[in-house]
């Protein structure tokens, strides 16, 4: 249970060597990461990196073939009555039973979750509230839209305060409105507990997420706060639009320009050191040649770039 | 928390058509059954009143009742353990349990139990029946409570049967199937060899219908009690195999 005077930092999720194969495959292997009150960490890989299956791990849902998963000071295999009472867990498709209402789906979560019939009573009105459910207490779960059903998930999650939350894709499939309020939602939630949601969107990381590890074919290849990732970054780079362009050689002369890519219509992309911006030496070049210079943009959208090459350069590894 | 789980489950019976459909059904064929065997009950009064320790109308009317009740039970149950945990599993609905601070036996007792209940509410509703009578004739209520007693026995070891093959798989058409088809070889594995009169032992001791005959004529045994227990036992310790296996294999 939380805590009044909640420490942030303190270690609330410890996975120590996590491996888990289906037949053959090794899904996941040997992920080892913690996780702290205040941080909300996203997990991001592409499809079939096994980030459902560590996280289902996580969940208690599915047992690992090798490593220790301990929750809030108790190990799962262990204590396991004790380690899930500390999570919230929500996987891909939100476990809720269509014939049932709002109300009675988290009743009964909420005495599964061993909350007395007051106290499941308070927590059900406290996370209608949390998560705008307050009108929709007595529709039926089967009638719900996507979104409604998402939030119905996580509310169900939070029941019982638990301080470590894991959420499995929780904005997918909702647009872009409810996207935002889930992920409003999630921030507001990660302020005092640690939270963990997988994601293949990068924006998602970007708004929400105060740490980030990527996983590629079952193994961490970056674990890190979000500011640390974009310092990754090998090379920048600059989008200029030229009416009368130079011949390529001459823009790869440029003071700190590594590389020059021509997008066409007059656009190139200047891959440069990281640090040092040509843009200067650009202006002052486009002025002296009359290049015509009408656009420069940097392209910082670095990060979906750092998670690419992080990703890219695990597989050339592998 | 075993109950929190069962109320749930009989909750979700009786949120569907078919829990209300199968009690209406039944009901009304065991209802037809019943005004048959009073009625002959009734022609065959006189003839009863001469003779000596004749059977009264516990024997005839309640206890042939049950017995075709007995045989309703096998039918419905398969429909009614069919999505116990197949659906849950189809769903993804398992994942609740499985991740809530609940064990896997705590899961297990509290669908069966859920199922239980129900079969309970139509048991006792089929007792109602041979209970009016007492309204204008002498019933002999040990006998009826044995009849009872063996439907519910019988009706649990059917409903720990279905538990477990509904576990198996995600499919509740498939484990309706496989369900009735158990126990429907349990009905008859007695008649193995009973033509040439040369049951075996074994095949006589495991026969499902067996050991109910006695309890529906009122006879009370502990060894007929101990093989349904036996049985229901072996069938959720089965299902709790099970499931440990599903959360392992994913």
């Amino acid at each position: 249970m939380l805590g009044e005077n909640a420490m942030t930092g303190e270690i609330l999720l410890q996975v120590e060597g996590l491996s888990r194969c289906y037949g053959e495959s090794q899904v996941v292997d040997a992920a080892s990461f913690t996780l702290s009150r205040g941080q909300v960490l996203g997990f991001l890989g592409p499809n079939g990196a096994g980030k459902s299956t560590t996280l289902r791990m996580l969940a208690g849902v599915l047992a690992p073939d090798a490593g220790r998963i301990i929750i809030n000071g108790a190990d799962l295999l262990d204590q396991p009555r004790r380690a899930r009472q500390a999570i919230g867990y929500l996987p891909e498709q939100p476990p809720l039973y269509r014939e049932l209402t709002v109300d009675e789906q988290l009743r009964y979560s909420a005495r599964l979750h061993r909350l007395d019939r007051i106290a499941s009573r308070m927590a059900v009105a406290r996370a209608k509230e949390r998560c705008g459910l307050m009108d929709a207490g007595r529709r039926l779960i089967g009638n719900l839209s996507k979104g409604y059903r998402q939030r119905v998930g996580i509310a169900q999650a939070t029941l019982h305060d638990p301080p470590v939350l894991i959420l499995d894709e929780p904005t997918v499939g909702l647009d872009p409105i409810q996207g935002r309020e889930i992920r409003d939602l999630i921030r507001e939630l990660g302020q005092n507990r640690g939270v963990i949601l997988s994601t293949h969107l990068l924006a998602e990381v970007q708004a929400t997420c105060t740490h980030v590890q990527i996983m590629q074919n079952g193994r961490l290849v970056y674990i890190g706060a979000l500011a640390d990732l974009s310092r990754q970054r090998q090379s920048s780079r600059l989008r200029i639009g030229l009416n009368a362009p130079p011949p390529l050689a001459e823009l790869s002369q440029l003071p700190a320009v590594t590389q020059v890519e021509e997008l066409g219509g007059g656009q190139f992309r200047l891959h440069h050191a990281v640090g040092v911006a040509p843009h200067q030496a650009l202006i002052e070049h486009a002025q002296a040649g009359g290049w015509d210079l009408w656009e420069m943009t940097p392209e910082s959208a670095g990060l979906e770039q750092i998670c690419v090459e992080l990703m890219l350069g695990q597989e050339t590894v592998a | 928390m075993i109950l929190t789980i069962a109320t749930r489950e009989l909750r979700g019976l009786f949120l569907s058509p078919l829990a209300w459909t199968l009690l209406a059904v039944v009901q009304g064929l065991l209802a037809w059954i019943f005004i048959i065997l009073v009625g002959d009950f009734q022609n065959l009064q006189g003839r009863l009143a001469g003779l000596e320790n004749a059977p009264g109308v516990t024997d005839l009317v309640a206890a042939p009742l049950f017995r075709v009740a007995a045989w309703g039970l096998l039918l419905l149950t398969p429909l009614l353990t069919m999505r116990l945990f197949s659906e849950e599993r189809q769903t993804g609905t398992l994942d609740l349990l499985f991740s809530a601070p609940v064990g896997i036996s705590t899961i297990v007792f509290g669908k069966y139990l859920g199922v239980l209940m129900f079969l309970l509410i139509l048991i006792a509703l089929v007792a109602l029946m041979p209970l009016t009578l007492s309204i204008g004739a002498a019933l002999d209520f040990g006998k009826l409570a044995a009849g009872v007693l063996g439907l519910t026995l019988l009706a649990s070891s059917f409903a720990a049967a279905g538990l477990y093959l509904s576990a198996l798989t995600m499919q509740p058409a498939v484990a309706a199937a496989a369900t009735f088809g158990l126990l429907l070889a349990f009905w008859i594995v007695d008649a193995v060899g009973a033509s040439q009169g040369t049951i075996s032992p074994l095949f006589a001791y495991l026969s499902l219908p067996r050991h109910g005959d006695a309890l529906l004529l009122g006879l009370l045994r502990s060894k007929d009690v101990a093989y349904y227990l036996l049985f229901s036992a072996a069938f959720l310790g089965l299902a709790i195999r099970r499931l440990d296996n599903i959360r392992l294999r994913g």
